[in-house]
């Protein structure tokens, strides 16, 4: 016998007869679930608290904050300019610079870019200063972003490689509230990064400090619609 | 498997530590009153909680089905799946994998089931040197020691220590510590990061655990604060997850109550820096190549107990740890086991069997007095599962190892339990714990009968269950000691 077959075959003695379903639920419902799946209960909160857009964008904001990632705003005019700054101030000379991301954001900027190559190595990736992304979405109250490596985001590593990363989240139509919220939101086929504050680590005597492996300094843009 | 002492010996060692008891102290006390905060943002914990409970346990009635579910979609998305009955198969099949690659070295993100399986020392064996690159199991590893906590296994060391292991020991694995490091936690960390950095740069194989995987879907999660994870789970070729088979759940959906459980009840943060999802293999975006070994490992047997099942719900997010009396003076290196505290003193006992003198003393290692249950994201009633096996262990009766029904004879003379016992008084002989005791003694007693129905009968017909009198902790404390604190 297999250890497939001898694990499957001890897990159908040790849980018993099953028989139909005790409360008579029609069988199997699809490949979502085994009988009874259906009544786990779901009366737990799709999101805590109503909030406006921008009250959205706030909660998010403090969040973040609160974890020692650094919040800017602007729009859509005062982006290209803004990220220009951050770069300079971070003493940035490389940028990576995911394939889809809008040439127009880093139109200000004076680094060389870095393009994102399958082809470049890990320690390539690690003489880059800087790495400028948008992201799929942000969660308010957990104070997440989450990559899924769709346009303007690029490979998993090269979010983590490089020390500093600048993150473009378009407020609000990016925001949502809730964990419960994101998740019907994201396609689990696509690589997930939930990222909340930058790399940290509390394992020496509990005192927190920034950055171990990850991305030391995380920098979250809010991009606000302009008002044209 | 080597051989601990049972718990009331090491405990006692360890509650003559003062450095360690100190170290122990501020830790759980601080971890369990942020954590306190972190879960009161929730209004709907306890409903959270009830369906993160109810998904464990459909999913744990259904274990085949959802495994079986689960190995077509891994493979579906590229991965390949492998089944495990015991540690021994585990390591076999990491082994030959890490082998096929032509590697010697991988690189490792903290994972409780690859050290219940002794996979670095299986892989030593072969010549294959595993790197721990968590800064915690990093200290652990380089100061030839042993975890003593699930969310902060250097919990045990102080700053001072943990600067000397690095100056001696970083050198003999690889890029040594800095020129007169010194003991702040910030130098600790950079040095940590550029002697890891290293490593992941040029490795090609890693090997993780995970927290959860889905059937529906076939992706797993990995929870983690530092980046290590990310670093082992995406930049090398071939990636390797251990993973207990308790670990996985439905849907995609499901993860929507652990993602906001599991950060708040572990870290008390709304959400740990890091969480990485991926599902089998992605073109050009990580690992080429991705295997998942099903570990069995006991699991299976826990599973026949209908009593002690419910300690195969556990997430791991260590919170009963943090408030347990027992546990914040003796240590988790007394469980003997790499799955300490509340939880351990039920899950080792089940998953390795009794015979051993740690594992029959292991579900006396507690005051019963039920805050473990209360903090509990999945709500497992250790309380419950720690009465259960002192029956079985001073009564004997059916369990299931290794598959087979079999029969354990009483322990003869109850010496674990005297012994035990003994324990239990000598680590509550100390004012620092009363408190607290105290207060969850008074809640406790209200829950709990004086004695068992059901077969545990006979066995509290003849024996009081001191760690629950029904005067009060205080009043007990007095007539015993006979002065007031
Ligand atoms: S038993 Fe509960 S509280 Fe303890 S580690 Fe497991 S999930 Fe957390």
């Amino acid at each position: 016998m297999s250890s497939r077959d001898r694990i499957l075959a001890r897990i159908r003695r040790a849980v018993g007869e099953r028989g139909p379903d005790a409360e008579g639920e029609p069988g199997a419902s699809g490949r979502a679930g085994a009988p009874g799946y259906a009544r786990i209960p779901r009366d737990y909160l799709r999101v805590h608290g109503v909030r406006t857009p921008q009250e959205s964008a706030d909660l998010l904001a403090a969040h973040l904050a609160e974890y020692r990632a650094a919040v800017h705003r602007t729009d859509r005019h005062g982006l290209p300019a803004l990220l220009a700054g951050l770069l300079d101030a971070r003493g940035a000379r490389t940028v990576l610079v995911p394939p889809g991301l809008p040439p127009s954001w880093l139109s200000r900027a004076g680094q060389a870019r870095v393009a994102d190559r399958a082809a470049s190595t890990a320690r390539e990736l690690d003489a880059v200063d800087s790495v400028v992304t948008g992201c799929a979405l942000a969660v308010a109250e957990t104070g997440s972003i989450v990559l899924d490596a769709g346009p303007g985001q690029g490979r998993r590593r090269i979010t983590l490689i490089p020390d500093h990363h600048v993150c473009v989240v378009r407020a609000p139509e990016q925001v949502v509230d809730s964990v419960p919220l994101a998740l019907a939101l994201l396609d689990p086929a696509r690589p997930l990064t939930w990222i909340s504050g930058p790399s940290a680590t509390s394992d020496i005597e509990l005192d927190r400090v920034e950055g171990v492996h990850g991305p030391r300094t995380l920098e979250v843009v809010l991009l606000t619609a302009a008002e044209d | 498997m080597p051989a601990f002492p049972p718990f009331p010996e090491a405990a006692r060692q360890a509650v003559g530590d003062g450095v360690l008891r100190a170290n122990l102290r501020h830790a759980t006390h601080t971890i369990r009153d942020k954590r306190a905060r972190a879960v009161a943002e929730l209004a709907d914990w306890d409903r959270l909680r009830a369906a993160g409970k109810a998904v464990k346990d459909h999913t744990l009635r259904h274990l085949d089905h959802y495994l079986v579910q689960l190995e077509e979609a891994v493979t579906a998305a590229g991965g390949t799946v492998h089944w495990a009955v015991d540690a021994d198969e585990a390591n076999r099949i990491v082994t030959a994998l890490v082998l096929a690659t032509g590697e010697r070295e991988v690189v490792k993100v903290k994972s409780m089931a690859t050290q219940e399986i002794g996979l670095n020392e299986a892989l030593a064996a072969a010549g294959i040197a595993a790197y721990e690159t968590d800064l915690a199991e990093l200290i652990v590893q380089l100061g030839h020691d042993r975890p003593s906590h699930i969310l902060v296994p250097a919990i045990h060391r102080n700053r001072a220590e943990i600067r000397d292991i690095f100056r001696t020991e970083m050198g003999r694995w690889g890029r040594p510590a800095p020129e007169g490091l010194g003991d702040d936690p910030r130098e600790l960390a950079e040095a940590a990061r550029l002697h890891l950095r290293e490593k992941f740069l040029r490795a090609k194989v890693a090997v993780s655990g995970a927290n959860f995987m889905v059937a529906e879907t076939g992706t797993l999660v990995v929870f983690e604060s530092e980046g290590n994870g990310r670093m082992c789970l995406t930049l090398p070729e071939t990636l390797i997850s251990v993973v207990g088979i308790e670990k996985v759940v439905p849907t995609f959906r499901d993860l929507e109550v652990f993602l906001q459980t599991l950060p708040r009840s572990s870290t008390a943060e709304r959400m740990n820096p890091y969480t990485t999802l991926w599902t089998g293999t992605t073109e050009g975006d990580g690992p080429a190549a991705f295997h998942l070994v099903l570990l069995d490992n006991g699991r299976t047997d826990t599973l026949a107990d209908a009593t002690g099942r419910q300690a195969l719900r556990c997430i791991r997010c260590s919170a009963c740890l943090n408030v347990c009396p027992v546990y914040e003076r003796a240590g988790g290196h007394a469980y003997g086991s790499v799955h300490p505290g509340p939880i351990g003193a039920i899950l080792s006992p089940q998953l390795r069997g009794t015979a051993s003198a740690i594992d029959a003393s292991l579900p006396y290692a507690s005051t019963l007095c039920g805050a473990c249950y209360e903090v509990c994201p999945v709500a497992i009633d250790i309380p419950e599962v720690l009465v259960h096996l002192r029956e079985r262990i001073a009564q004997g009766g059916p369990v299931t190892r290794n598959g087979v029904r079999v029969r354990i004879r009483p322990a003869r003379g109850h010496t674990a339990e005297r012994a035990a016992m003994r324990a239990a008084r000598l680590l509550l002989d100390h004012p620092g714990a009363l408190s607290t005791a105290t207060r969850l003694l008074a809640r406790a007693r209200r829950l709990r009968p004086r004695r068992l129905p059901g077969p545990g009968r006979a066995w509290t017909d003849t024996r009081e269950l001191p760690e629950l009198p029904a005067e009060s902790f205080r009043a007990w404390w007095t007539r015993e000691r006979g002065t007031p604190r």
